[in-house]
């Protein structure tokens, strides 16, 4: 204790002083260590030993160890220790399992004082005592430690880790016996210098080589190890079995660990591989670094607080050939870069978000809390007044419930059951799904249906007669106007298309109108739990309100309107259906989203009749009369799928897709239809529509799609005799060239189907065991089992 | 198309030594025998083998576990005979054929037979020409290398360095294969083909050294099948163990009294064990072993012409060439000794500079998440495996041979132990030995029966298959060392 304060005293007077810097190295560096008087490192390496005196603005080369015109071995330096009692003293582990001490007091050029070539391995680790001036302990990758005299030529004491080798060895600061060494299996062993026999305690710390590890400089207990797990983990050696007291994980394996002086719950670690950076860790806030250091360009593989008694000085090594002074009011504070707010989905639908207080509560007053919806729940975080960062950690948690009905997805699961996709003429299916549509409230989809058939069959009267009927039948549905409910829904991408309208310099007023509302809504958006299906009624309440303007679409107005678009047109399929699309849900849909476009329009359509059945013959008579092949309407049906997709309604898209088949598909590129295939599966399965799901799987096209259900197809069956695994064919066994399987009606082999009695386990061809099981009810192989056919 | 012929009877095809050609030429009556050797390998009589096996229900449970084809294929026969070591090997292969991993299935055995082509193993070729098939690969692809899609056909680079002087690879052979364009690997993909071709290399080592035998199934003909030669004479197999016939060898080995062999070689280790505490090696006569060590092996298999085709018969007369090359390219390119290549003057690679347990297993974790650990027991579980016993002698400790064994291999990688003396290599590897090592680790489709049986001959075959576990080992971590070494340098 005496000497401690010794060297607090000796720099007492002047404090530290000097600024971010660095000096380029001849040679990758693999250790540094400080001088007591906090003025001097040395840099060890494979192919460099030097002392560096640390100026206020830069290093200087001081004295260069490594001498000799053809340098030994013993100075390709795996790890450095400078003795923190004695200035003169040094000691090296070299690669090739030599310990030297070297005195810098020799009045002869070359320094090397003592050699000691006990270790048969590499030596990882040097470690001078800490107040005791002549004890030097080393440990190897041959798994022993040995401890040293400097007075003596050779070891003392030998202590065998009966394990892998050593990474690491630590004499306790405040114990005088005691040392902690870690080794390359994960264990740490806590020695007694005086009994080289047994470790004192040994325990397992991490998963894979502990590379280093390091006492508190003021907590007697508490020893940090760093691992190749990624992990630095702090142990309180105090109690009766080492507790695991704190854990940071970090992002690569640790190599170096040091505890920041002054500062009890920080430490600094650098990486082994991948990341050079170095990180300062307040270790109770184990998922971002309270500090950062970026300057190397290789692995940091030594570090080194400058002086034990201050705590804004760090000096690091690196294999970039660098060694540098960091000061911590230079370093980086990832906290200052993280964003403070959290965003989360619930297995049921539940939304979290979490950020900082003041930010919710600023925001909670104009939060329009939706009659039907819950109130969010809000918890806090206790706040400990002893943690650090108190301003960020203040956040609020709000949770927000799904809406129970709105949730719902029975309509998804009647409509995949009850599509027909293949099988029948195109107009069929087209009709048949239509229907499946309609009774599920869902008219848009009906309604989309129906187009498609009057598209792609041939055209007929009874094709005229019967969307009119089904129009007819949509636009009895006397249904609300649209809500603020459904605005909301459609912001988002309202929002888009506002924002880049104005970007291309297109100043029409509609859209302009519309701005206010759009953002607005956007900012809503975070805190709206409303799933992405919207109810297809509302919608179509809407065309009922507006059903003028539904039916405008003469050829005439389409060209007309045209030029005008040409913009958004490029930018936006769905503008574009809006200019020549029969009147099809994704026309009115667009409109839904923007009323104010559709009353401008509202000059140019005058022209057309009011009278909406009468509108819809015209139309049909128009396409009619026009013999368009079907080929025109494909990319309109694309864009049509593609709305659908984008609504998040993909099934529509997939079916539509599965039904047209070779009519569309060519016009929508592989990558997208795998994309809504794979979603489309995987909603199928989640809903353990497993049937509907293997189905689509089988119908689609793509490549990648159908090898799905062509995975994983194998069924393993052992040997009926020799109870082995039959590996080639599932009906002889290779081992004892026996048929395994025969069918106990014919007595031949089956290749086939298989059944067989779990009661009795014979069994035969199914067809055979079926009809036989028809005339009777006991086992056809005559054990006088009574089988069961289910 | 069909190329293999319709699968005849697969272990007749036997390569001819040049020995034996020679009779032949003089004498066209004589027939080629049948191989007398039957079980799962050509240099190991059956007995020992099937002994093995029949007791050990362990191994058939690891089997049933972790094999890719489910049954016990001739490799895993010789292999049972460490069963420790089989299931890390099981278990780490199965992962990189099966598990979780960045490429698809057949890609994965497509890589295993063109890792498996640079060293003509027919043997592995045909076992992943069928699992390539039955796990859903495209059959044209087995036509050639020109069938598959450039991006695979990229790998063929750094395939045949890795396989024959691993030391050349650089970081700009990594960047040019995951440089953003049409056909460029991500990290993770291609650390997955590494892990996979540096297996499959070893793995040939393995298949040549032990002399494993074809499988005995040849009722699956799909045409892709190579005839399945075996590279061993029938010369070879005809002397069986016989000492008489050592003298064909010539003179590397005198007729010496192999029991007073075996006494010397644990006086030997003995004294190397109690030397390490009085005699010091200077470090300069360490540095100058090493470098001994590399030039020597230079000679180890050039100087010894008889076993050695001459190269350009050795191509002549390898019937599968043309089946197997249509696999690779360059099939010219061959291992060339670490230490002839003065002039460019190669760093050698200091092994504490880039180690697998600190840095190897680190990049491998993070982009082919799991397999380091499988791979790092592996390796541990070889370099740790012992039954300290040598040939009849028990309570042995058979350190300093193991790791002789295993630095030596990474030696002739140009891999070098700072804290290593290699001066015991000299000491405890007999010439035969090192000739065995170096022909099985760096051209092991060279492997004959008479190498295999003219080094150590009063020891167990078990312990044979020991020696040939820890030379694939130690070919794979310096394959992967040299692999990751160039990744991480193309990562900082």
């Amino acid at each position: 204790m005496e000497k401690m304060s010794r060297v607090t005293t000796a720099l007492g007077g002047s404090a530290l002083t000097g600024r971010t810097m660095h000096c380029h190295l001849d040679a990758p560096a693999n250790a540094i260590s400080v001088c007591r008087d906090a003025a001097q490192v040395v840099v060890a390496g494979r192919s460099i030993f030097k002392i560096y005196a640390i100026e206020d603005e830069q290093f200087v080369e001081k004295l260069n160890l490594r001498v000799g015109r053809k340098p030994s071995l013993n100075l390709s330096c795996a790890d450095v220790v400078w003795h923190q009692m004695d200035e003169n003293l040094l000691a090296t582990a070299a690669t090739n399992g030599v310990v030297v001490t070297w005195n810098l007091g020799r009045p002869s050029r070359n320094k090397q004082d003592q050699l000691f070539t006990e270790h048969k391995r590499t030596v990882n680790k040097v470690c001078f005592h800490p107040t005791e001036a002549h004890v030097l302990l080393s440990g190897s990758q041959d798994g022993f430690m040995k401890c040293f005299d400097l007075r003596r030529k050779d070891s003392v004491s030998t202590f065998s880790g009966q394990s892998e080798s050593v990474r690491d060895v630590q004499f306790s600061i405040r114990d005088y016996f005691t040392f902690a060494s870690t080794f390359e299996n994960g264990n740490v062993q806590l020695w007694d210098i005086r009994r080289p026999d047994r470790c004192e305690r040994m325990f397992t710390a991490h998963n894979g080589p502990v590379f280093c590890c390091d006492w508190h400089p003021e907590d007697r207990g508490w020893l940090a190890t760093g691992g190749r797990d990624k992990m630095v983990k702090v142990w309180d050696m105090t109690t009766h079995r080492a507790k695991e007291v704190h854990c940071v994980q970090t992002i690569a394996s640790v190599a170096r660990v040091k505890w920041r002086p002054e500062c009890r719950h920080h430490l600094a670690t650098c990486s082994m591989m991948v990341d050079h950076n170095i990180y300062v860790w307040d270790v109770r806030r184990p998922f971002v670094p309270a500090a950062m250091f970026e300057e190397h360009r290789d692995v940091t593989t030594g570090i080194a607080w400058r002086h034990p008694h201050d705590p804004s000085f760090l000096l690091s090594g690196s294999k970039d050939s660098t060694l540098c002074q960091h000061l911590f009011r230079d370093a980086s504070q990832p906290v200052e870069r993280a964003n403070p707010e959290g965003l989360c989905y619930g297995l049921f639908g539940d939304l979290a978000f979490a950020a900082k207080e003041s930010l919710v509560s600023a925001e909670s007053g104009r939060k329009p809390c939706a009659g039907d919806r819950r109130h969010p729940i809000f918890f806090k975080r206790k706040l400990d007044p002893a943690e650090p960062f108190v301003g960020l950690a203040s956040s609020a948690l709000s949770v927000f419930e799904m809406e129970p009905s709105s949730g719902s997805m029975s309509w998804f699961v009647d409509t995949a059951e009850r599509y027909a996709l293949a099988g029948r003429p195109l107009a069929e299916l087209c009709d048949h799904n239509a229907k499946v549509a309609r009774e599920l409230g869902r008219n848009q989809v009906a309604q989309t249906w129906t187009m498609l058939r009057i598209i792609y069959s041939s055209p007929g009267l009874a094709s005229a007669a019967s969307l009119n009927h089904s129009v007819g039948k949509g636009s009895s549905y006397g249904l609300p106007l649209m809500n603020s409910f459904n605005l909301k829904d459609m912001a988002p991408g309202l929002g888009s298309e506002t924002r880049l309208d104005r970007s291309k310099g297109d100043t029409r007023s509609d859209t302009v109108l519309l701005d206010s509302s759009t953002t607005l809504i956007t900012n809503e958006d975070n805190e709206e739990t409303e799933g992405s299906d919207v109810p297809a009624d509302y919608l179509l309440g809407d065309v009922e309100g507006e059903e003028d303007e539904l039916y405008l679409l003469d050829p005439e107005h389409a060209h007309t309107e045209e030029p005008e678009y040409v913009l958004p047109q490029e930018a936006f399929p769905l503008r574009h259906e809006i200019v020549d699309t029969p009147p099809g849900p994704e026309h009115l849909q667009d409109k839904a989203d923007s009323p104010h476009v559709s009353g401008s329009e509202a000059d140019a359509a005058s022209l057309a009749p009011v009278d909406s059945s009468f509108s819809l013959i015209s139309v049909s008579h128009a396409l009619y009369d026009t013999r368009l092949p079907p080929d025109f309407f494909s990319a309109l049906v694309c864009d049509m799928l593609r709305f659908y997709a984008e609504q998040g309604d993909v099934q529509m898209a997939v079916s539509v897709l599965i039904v047209l088949g070779e009519r569309v598909r060519k016009d929508i590129d592989e990558q997208t239809q795998e994309h809504w295939y794979t979603s489309y599966i995987d909603l199928l399965q989640r809903f353990c529509l497993w049937n509907v799901s293997n189905q689509v799987v089988k119908l689609s096209t793509s490549r990648a799609i159908s090898c799905l259900n062509q995975a994983s197809t194998t069924l393993h069956v052992n040997c009926s005799h020799c109870k082995r695994p039959m590996s080639s064919r599932g009906w002889v066994c290779d081992r004892c060239h026996r048929c395994a399987s025969m069918c106990a009606v014919c007595h031949h082999v089956v290749k086939g189907l298989f059944v067989w009695c779990q009661g009795c386990s014979h069994g035969g061809h199914l067809q055979h065991i079926m009809k036989w099981l028809e005339g009777s009810s006991h086992c056809p192989a005559g054990c006088g089992h009574l089988c069961e056919y289910s | 198309m069909n190329r293999g012929g319709s699968s005849p009877s697969a272990a007749a095809n036997y390569l001819l030594c040049t020995n034996c050609r020679k009779v032949l030429r003089k004498d066209k009556r004589i027939r080629v025998s049948q191989p007398l050797t039957r079980g799962p390998s050509a240099f190991i009589p059956e007995k020992e083998v099937v002994q093995a096996n029949t007791v050990d229900e362990r191994t058939n449970f690891l089997v049933e576990e972790y094999s890719t084809s489910g049954r016990l294929d001739n490799i895993t026969q010789v292999m049972s005979l460490h069963t420790q070591y089989l299931e890390s090997f099981l278990r780490s292969q199965f992962y990189m054929l099966r598990m979780d991993g960045p490429l698809p299935l057949p890609h994965r055995h497509y890589i295993a037979i063109m890792a498996a082509a640079r060293h003509q193993c027919s043997y592995l070729i045909n076992m992943h020409v069928d699992e390539f098939l039955k796990t859903g690969g495209i059959a044209e692809w087995l036509n050639g290398l020109e069938y598959v899609p450039q991006r695979l056909k990229n790998l063929n680079e750094i395939n045949k360095l890795l396989a024959h002087r691993p030391w050349l690879i650089t970081k700009e052979h990594i960047q040019k294969l995951v440089k953003t364009g049409e056909n460029n690997w991500s990290l993770p993909e291609l650390v997955h083909a590494v892990v996979l071709l540096a297996h499959y290399h070893a793995l040939a080592s393995f298949v040549f050294g032990s002399g494993i035998n074809p499988e005995r199934d040849p009722e699956i003909s799909n045409g892709f099948r190579l005839i399945s030669v075996n590279n061993f004479c029938v010369c070879d197999l005809a002397n069986d163990n016989n000492i008489e016939n050592a003298s064909l060898t010539g003179n590397n080995f005198g007729i010496v009294d192999s029991l007073s062999e075996l006494e010397a070689l644990m006086d030997r280790m003995k004294r190397l064990r109690e030397e390490r505490e009085d005699e010091e090696a200077s470090q300069e006569e360490m540095t100058t072993c090493f470098e001994k060590e590399k030039k020597e092996s230079l000679f180890v298999v050039s100087g010894d012409t008889f076993h050695s085709f001459p190269h350009s018969d050795f191509e002549d007369d390898m019937i599968i060439t043309s089946d197997v090359s249509r696999y690779i390219e360059d099939p010219g390119f061959g291992y060339e000794d670490f230490a002839r290549r003065g002039e460019e003057h190669l760093p050698t690679f200091r092994a504490q500079d880039y180690t697998w347990e600190n840095h190897g297993f680190s990049l491998v974790n993070r982009l082919y998440s799991d397999i380091g650990h499988l791979l790092d027991e592996k390796f541990r579980m070889v370099y740790n495996l012992t039954y300290n016993t040598m040939a009849s002698h028990e309570d042995v400790d058979t350190t300093t041979l193991r790791r002789a064994l295993f630095n030596y291999v990474h030696c002739m990688f140009g891999i070098r132990y700072d804290d290593y003396d290699y001066g015991e290599v000299n000491q405890l590897l007999e010439r035969s030995l090192k000739v065995y090592i170096k022909t099985v680790t760096c051209y092991p489709e060279r492997t004959t029966k008479r190498m295999y049986d003219s080094y150590w001959r009063q020891f167990k075959h078990s312990e044979k298959v020991h020696v040939n576990l820890l030379l694939m080992e130690a070919r794979m971590q310096a394959e992967l060392l040299y692999a990751l070494r160039a990744i991480t340098r193309h990562l900082t």
